[in-house]
């Protein structure tokens, strides 16, 4: 099957700034896929694109098969957008708000809405000068979940939304996913990413710099290790070891995760009490990404 | 003690008067207004000298002067729009006349929207939040926003009534004239000072504060149009008035507005100290659950936005048209004696007849008015666009073209609306007066409306700039005020024709009693279509910001 979002080598400059410099991204149909960066990164750039709503200097880009420009309106019937910072018209009430945008995409699904309704605690009456940010965003979230789109687009959904919001919007995430329908959500609360997420792409000044499962993204990182030992645990040759800190009989570590199979070796070696190994969450993964980039623009 | 010691005792005493910051803030303010306050006082001053001037020089004796005053004060209509001559032997007094209820409403405009812009308007956007985190007092805002208002109607009173006695007019009636100015400004900034903490949203309080005007005003023109002329000691607007500057002033009129200003700004902190920042007095209205089955595509959307203002101004047209349409019939008797304004008359307009003169000239501001309706609504695309609304709706099934073109239905209804109204109240009155409903009613009508093609031009002008250059939409004001300079000042400074030919107004045949040849509105129409056309084309290409 052809994947639902597809573009490559994406140059969009606004002046002199290089907004996307060859982004690259692709979207499975069906998986819940994380688009991930700093602020500035080109994350909403990239979606602006996908919408039809600017056009990239340079590269190709087609959604759900169709061209993002030339198809917009055509597209945009099996698409539900939650931009980062919704605004609305001050004089209509959320729930007018909510079947306006629905009847415009051409289908709303009453009984989800109200499910909805309850669920994110909206009051549908109030005008929408009167919701504070998050409420305002939880509008657009029903919207978009109460329609019977293909697909999703989500760019920092859930900003001002409360900790209980972000888990009903968790679930709602993944009720669409077991619905059959893809979601591009970008993000920079990782544990969002981490929960929802079966593919991510980390994107940094416009340009992808990783992407795959996040098993594979963890594969490429380094695993924590915890453990108490039979006997003095100094002068255990750890190879691909970081962070070596040792206490009597315990030591804790950070290791390369292919030399993990190595290192436990060595550590069985002296007899193992007890051992408590972690993965690298996301956050790791992704300061790493952004540290080494660091690192190698202040030594260039 | 240990509270003295932690806070030193100027700042103390700021926090329990809740003044804390407020010269600050008055400092950005005025600096904020810098351009805004002195075009106001700048326009409104040289409204006065103009008055001044020119009935210097079209009546220039006492009888030509008195005979112009009878006209006035024998007609309900002029004295319900500006008030009866109280002085008809000088020009002073007629000068305060002409300028001082007119004039002392736009004062009113002026200290409402100042006041607002500094108190409401700032808590709305979230602006006050900054500044209340920095040590600023709670009255501090009120405070600095109503001493910036007090500081621009002074400051106009004192430059109009310098200018009345620059033109060689009696001192205390200028004195008294810009000190009537300067109560009635006084009023309502505190008018003002008081819906901003009522209402919740800059829009209402100014449209409360507003409406308080509009109120004032028509009780002052009920009670100089009738014979209950008591009434207008009800009116800040009458009170102006009744100071009677240039006719016997009566100086202790001015201790009504001061006192008025002083009980709405008292009961402006009362309400300062009982609310939150951000919240009304009034709750803010719901609205329903549901959206009507009616709201389901952008042209009912547009609609739906705009049809607060497509009926406010065609009240007020149809208010205008009213007025117009009553005084048509008796400004031949009017400018009797002055060959001046007949010729002026008829250099703007070019007719013989000085009816059809007078309207064609009323129908040519209507013109104006009603561009001016049109390039706010146009305007309100840039608008939609800016505050992210426009990227939610496109991202729907709704195609650009479909947006635009919908909203531009709304600005071309409004304008048909717009001119309807005019029409037709001019046609019923004048008809009504004249005993020629029949023939009155659609030879008003069609010369409201021959007024449209111009107006389609500007707006499609206002969304060629939208398409093209986004950024510089607003843009279409100054199309407009080029056009009105032309259509006002080309004729006097005797322009050359081809520069004349730039605004569309030029090309509008001059209805009623002018040649009404279809041809140039066609064209007027075929020019509008196409440059619109042009901008939605340009709008279809661009990227959305």
């Amino acid at each position: 099957m052809n994947d639902v979002v597809q573009a490559s080598g994406l140059v969009k400059t606004f002046g002199r700034t290089r907004a996307l410099d060859g982004l690259d991204l692709r979207v499975a149909p069906g998986e819940v896929h994380g688009f991930l960066g700093p602020n500035g990164a080109g994350k909403s750039t990239t979606i602006r694109v996908l919408l039809g709503l600017m056009r990239a200097d340079a590269g190709t880009a087609s959604l759900l098969g169709g061209d993002p420009w030339r198809d917009a309106t055509a597209l945009h019937r099996r698409i539900a957008y939650v931009p980062g910072d919704v605004t609305l018209w001050p004089n209509l009430s959320g729930g007018e708000v909510i079947d306006l945008l629905g009847r415009l995409r051409g289908g709303l699904d009453q009984t989800r809405r109200d499910e909805l309704l309850g669920r994110f605690e909206l009051d549908p009456k109030k005008k929408g000068r009167a919701y504070s940010k998050g409420n305002r965003q939880k509008v657009a979230l029903v919207a978009a979940f109460a329609s019977d789109a293909e697909l999703l687009i989500l760019d920092e959904p859930t900003s001002g939304l409360d900790p209980l919001m972000e888990e009903v919007f968790q679930e709602c995430v993944q009720e669409e996913k077991r619905g059959g329908r893809t979601v591009l959500l970008s993000s920079h609360i990782l544990s969002e990413v981490e929960a929802l997420c079966d593919r991510v792409t980390i994107i940094r000044k416009g340009r992808t710099v990783e992407t795959g499962t996040l098993n594979d993204l963890r594969h490429l990182t380094r695993t924590s290790i915890h453990a108490e030992l039979a006997g003095p645990a100094d002068g255990v040759p750890l190879p691909g070891a970081h962070d070596v800190h040792i206490d009597g009989n315990a030591i804790a570590f950070e290791v390369d995760t292919p030399e993990l199979d190595a290192a436990l070796k060595q550590l069985t070696q002296i007899g193992v009490r007890t051992l408590t190994s972690r993965p690298p969450t996301l956050e790791e993964l992704f300061l790493r990404h952004y540290e080494d980039a660091l690192a190698e623009e202040a030594v260039s | 003690m240990t509270a003295t010691t932690l806070n030193p005792p100027a700042r103390a005493a700021g926090r329990e008067s809740g003044l804390a910051g407020a010269g600050m803030l008055l400092k950005i303010w005025l600096r904020r207004d810098r351009v805004m306050m002195p075009s106001w006082i700048y326009g409104l001053t040289a409204l006065v000298s103009s008055t001044v001037y020119s009935l210097k020089h079209e009546y220039d004796s006492p009888a030509a002067l008195a005979s112009f005053a009878r006209g006035i004060n024998d007609n309900p209509a002029t004295r319900a729009l500006y008030g009866p001559v109280l002085n008809d032997q000088t020009v002073g007094g007629l000068s305060a006349w002409r300028v001082g209820s007119t004039g002392s409403a736009m004062v009113a405009v002026m200290c409402v929207l100042l006041v607002v812009r500094h108190t409401r308007a700032e808590e709305e956007t979230g602006r006050l939040e900054l500044v209340g985190a920095a040590s600023v007092g709670r009255r501090a805002p009120l405070t600095a926003a109503l001493l910036t208002a007090v500081t621009a109607a002074g400051s106009l009173g004192a430059v109009a009534a310098l200018v009345m006695i620059f033109f060689g007019l009696p001192v205390a009636g200028s004195v008294a004239f810009g000190l009537s100015w300067f109560g009635v400004g006084l009023v309502f900034a505190g008018v003002a000072a008081l819906t901003a903490q009522l209402a919740d949203t800059s829009r209402l309080a100014n449209g409360l504060a507003l409406g308080v005007l509009a109120t004032a005003y028509m009780v002052r023109a009920m009670a100089d149009a009738g014979s209950a002329h008591w009434l207008s000691w009800l009116s800040p607007i009458g009170w102006a008035q009744r100071v009677r500057p240039c006719a016997d002033e009566q100086w202790a009129v001015l201790l009504l507005p001061l006192a008025a200003f002083v009980l709405l700004v008292a009961a402006a902190y009362a309400l300062t100290e009982r609310r939150d920042l951000g919240a009304g007095i009034l709750a803010a209205s719901l609205g329903p659950a549901h959206a009507a089955p009616s709201l389901r595509g952008p042209l009912a959307l547009s609609w739906r936005l705009q049809r607060g203002t497509v009926l406010g101004w065609s009240a007020g047209f149809l208010l205008y048209g009213l007025a117009i349409g009553g005084v048509a019939d008796g400004v031949g008797d009017l400018v009797n004696g002055s060959d001046a304004v007949m010729d002026d008359i008829r250099k703007m307009g070019g007719q013989q007849d000085i009816s059809d003169a007078f309207l064609a000239t009323a129908m040519g501001l209507m013109a104006l008015f009603t561009a001016a309706f049109a390039v706010q609504s146009v305007l309100r695309l840039r608008a939609e666009e800016s505050a992210g609304r426009l990227e939610p709706v496109l991202a729907t099934a709704v195609g650009r073209t479909r947006w635009a073109v919908a909203n531009l239905a709304v600005t071309v209804a409004g304008t048909i609306a717009l001119l309807t109204a005019t029409g037709l109240a001019i046609g019923l009155v004048h008809g009504a007066r004249t005993g020629d409903l029949g023939g009155q009613l659609p030879r008003q009508l069609g010369a409201a409306l021959a007024q449209l093609p111009s107006v389609w031009v500007i707006a499609a002008a206002t969304m060629l700039l939208f398409g093209l250059l986004p950024r510089a939409t607003s843009a279409g004001w100054g199309v407009l005020t080029v056009c009105l300079l032309l259509g006002q000042v080309g004729p006097l400074l005797d322009l050359p024709q081809a520069v004349m030919d730039i605004s569309p107004f030029t090309h509008t045949p001059k209805l009623p009693g002018g040649d009404a040849a279809p041809l140039p509105l066609i064209a007027l129409t075929a020019v509008a279509a196409v440059i619109a056309a042009a901008g939605l084309a340009a709008f279809r290409r661009r990227d959305i910001a």
